[in-house]
């Protein structure tokens, strides 16, 4: 690990150390639809900063949909709409009158699969925020080495930034995507599988990345690996069929689940 | 036939028993080689021996002079200098109409047009568009631009009437390279705080540049080789000079072709199998630019 950012990764019991717990974004009575269908029935929950939310649960159960409703993305997909509040910084961004281009700006997202633009270099990539939204940034280079070492890619491309961004390796590319997002300074940075495409060596890379990046942003991650969340989150929250069934810190949740299906899911007996 | 089968089938049991089998041994897969590679050599062969007969006739005549010059009541003399220019002015012509309404049109119905009965019925409408016979356009055209819109005999009628015929191919191919566009890249691009226009003009577009380029070459040299529209809309059979203006009279080379085959004497034969000569090797050109363009493309996005 050389990135500039380095801390201390945070141990499991040393998690509630450090700044006032707040919310920075607090999703409430959130249903998502696709068409008739319900994908959330009814959502209520907090995302504190400064630190790592898991959302856990087996396919289907509303995960992916829950963070494309945080930067409203998911209204985008044909037949789909979106009836509740969700609040950034106390403000909901489904007021009307609110640019979800301008949420977008704000909160950050990486996806499932690495999907770095293929007609563009690792620099062009990670400028491409910037490039896309038609703004010039001030020092190009200065942006780039920054995104790029937050992502902890720096090294590993700091002597190729004109090759192509799908001439590097999956975990690589990944975390080009990050830097991609990292280099808009989001507010808040959702993660949607981000580790489900890649190898154990390269998925330890993104997590150790989380830690690392854990200070500075308010982090959603989706996962179906519940080893992951236990690993990255502060706290977790465990979604069935479109509904929240129980949302603690990470530690409680697996330890103490206080709902039979959490317990039921977390030792395996289904999902 | 069934003779070959049968044994392949028990060469095939054969091969399960033993690693290697004869190579004398025919089988299915062989019959369906040769079929398939009949298919293919025999058209080839038909068009070399059409393209090396008019070649042998058009030869004496294929000279520079036979570029440079105007028609002429003398076969001998005459050239395909106003054809060959008229034939540039419609292809950059047409290609600067039909261009930007073709990706135009398509960029709206891929990207903005809600899925309905209306646009079911324009899609199906213009998938029927491109089965039209090129004649009807002109007599279209004919109507519309020549007389309705006052162009008269110009080249840009004909430009306009050529651009009508290309734009449902056009239209056709630009949608198919906008679906190449993975869904996850307009997905990053909007996550990324860009409005639609912005992901469409800096990913969506750049990405299915390819693609957009070879449908439009294509139907270009497609274009090039028209003939029916253009007579329609008045073409010249006699042009004496090159068109200078959008609005001056023009002729083709195919309507040049046209000409000088339908005359009695066997000279004039000779230019027409010259003048196609020069046709085919203009539309092979732009293919080949299609090819070259694509690949600078494709090698600029993959550096």
């Amino acid at each position: 690990m050389t990135s500039m950012m380095s801390i201390p990764i945070p141990t499991t019991q040393a998690r509630n150390e450090s700044s006032p717990v707040e919310e920075k974004m607090q999703v409430a009575g959130l249903k998502a639809f696709f068409g008739a269908n319900a994908a959330l029935k009814g959502i209520t929950l907090p995302l504190l900063r400064n630190r790592v939310t898991a959302i856990i649960g087996p396919s289907g159960c509303g995960k992916s949909t829950l963070v494309r409703c945080l930067n409203r993305l998911h209204e985008l997909t044909p037949g789909a709409s979106v009836q509740g509040r969700v609040l950034l910084d106390g403000e909901d961004i489904y007021a009307p009158g609110v640019n979800p281009v301008m949420v977008r700006r704000r909160v950050g997202m990486v996806f499932q699969r690495p999907n770095p633009f293929p007609t563009m270099s690792i620099r062009e990539n990670v400028l491409a925020g910037p490039r896309l939204q038609g703004v010039v940034p001030d020092e190009p280079e200065a942006l780039v080495e920054r995104a790029l070492r937050q992502a902890a890619l720096w090294e590993e491309v700091k002597d190729r930034l004109d090759l192509s961004g799908v001439s590097l390796s999956g975990g690589q590319q990944q975390r080009l995507c990050i830097a991609r997002a990292l280099a808009l300074r989001p507010e808040v940075l959702l993660m949607d599988e981000p580790c489900s495409a890649l190898d154990p060596v390269a998925t330890a890379r993104i997590e150790e990345l989380i830690h690392e990046l854990r200070p500075h942003y308010t982090i959603v991650i989706v996962t179906h690996n519940m080893q992951q969340a236990a690993r990255v989150a502060d706290y977790t929250a465990f979604f069935l069929m479109g509904e929240l069934i129980e949302y603690s810190a990470t530690d409680t949740l697996f330890m103490k689940p206080t709902d039979r299906r959490t317990e039921d899911y977390i030792t395996g007996r289904f999902g | 036939m069934t003779m070959s089968v049968s044994r392949s089938a028990v060469m095939a049991r054969a091969a399960t028993l033993r690693p290697t089998r004869p190579s004398f041994a025919w089988t299915g897969e062989d019959s369906l080689r040769v079929a398939c590679a009949t298919a293919l050599m025999l058209p080839l062969l038909l068009l070399a021996v059409f393209f090396g007969a008019a070649l042998l006739d058009a030869w004496p005549r294929l000279n520079l002079t036979f570029l440079t010059s105007m028609p002429s009541r003398v076969a001998e003399d005459a050239g395909i200098l106003p054809a060959l220019a008229g034939t540039a002015w419609l292809l950059v012509l047409t290609a600067l109409l039909a261009i930007p309404l073709g990706v135009g049109a398509a960029v709206y119905l891929e990207e903005y047009a809600r899925p309905g009965r209306m646009t079911r019925l324009i899609e199906v409408n213009i998938s029927n568009l491109a089965g039209v016979p090129s004649i009807i356009y002109g007599l279209l055209a004919l109507e519309v631009f020549v007389r309705a819109a006052g162009m008269g005999r110009s080249v840009l009628a004909g430009a306009c009437t050529l651009a009508l015929l290309l734009l449902p191919v056009v239209i056709t191919a630009t949608r198919e390279a906008l679906r190449t566009v993975p869904t996850t890249l307009r997905e990053a691009a909007l996550g990324l705080g860009a409005e639609r226009w912005q992901v469409m003009w800096r990913v969506v577009l750049p990405m299915s540049l390819p693609g957009i380029i070879t449908g439009v070459v294509l139907s270009l040299s497609r274009a090039v080789g028209e003939t029916a529209p253009l007579i329609m809309v008045g073409a010249l059979g006699y042009v004496a000079f090159v068109p200078t203006s959008v609005q001056s009279a023009f002729t083709a080379l195919p309507i040049q072709i046209f000409n000088w085959i339908s005359r009695p004497q066997a000279a004039f034969h000779s230019n027409a199998a010259a003048a196609m000569v020069v046709l085919l090797l203009l539309m092979l050109a732009l293919n080949a630019l299609a090819m070259l363009v694509r690949r600078r493309v494709q090698r600029a996005a993959a550096h």
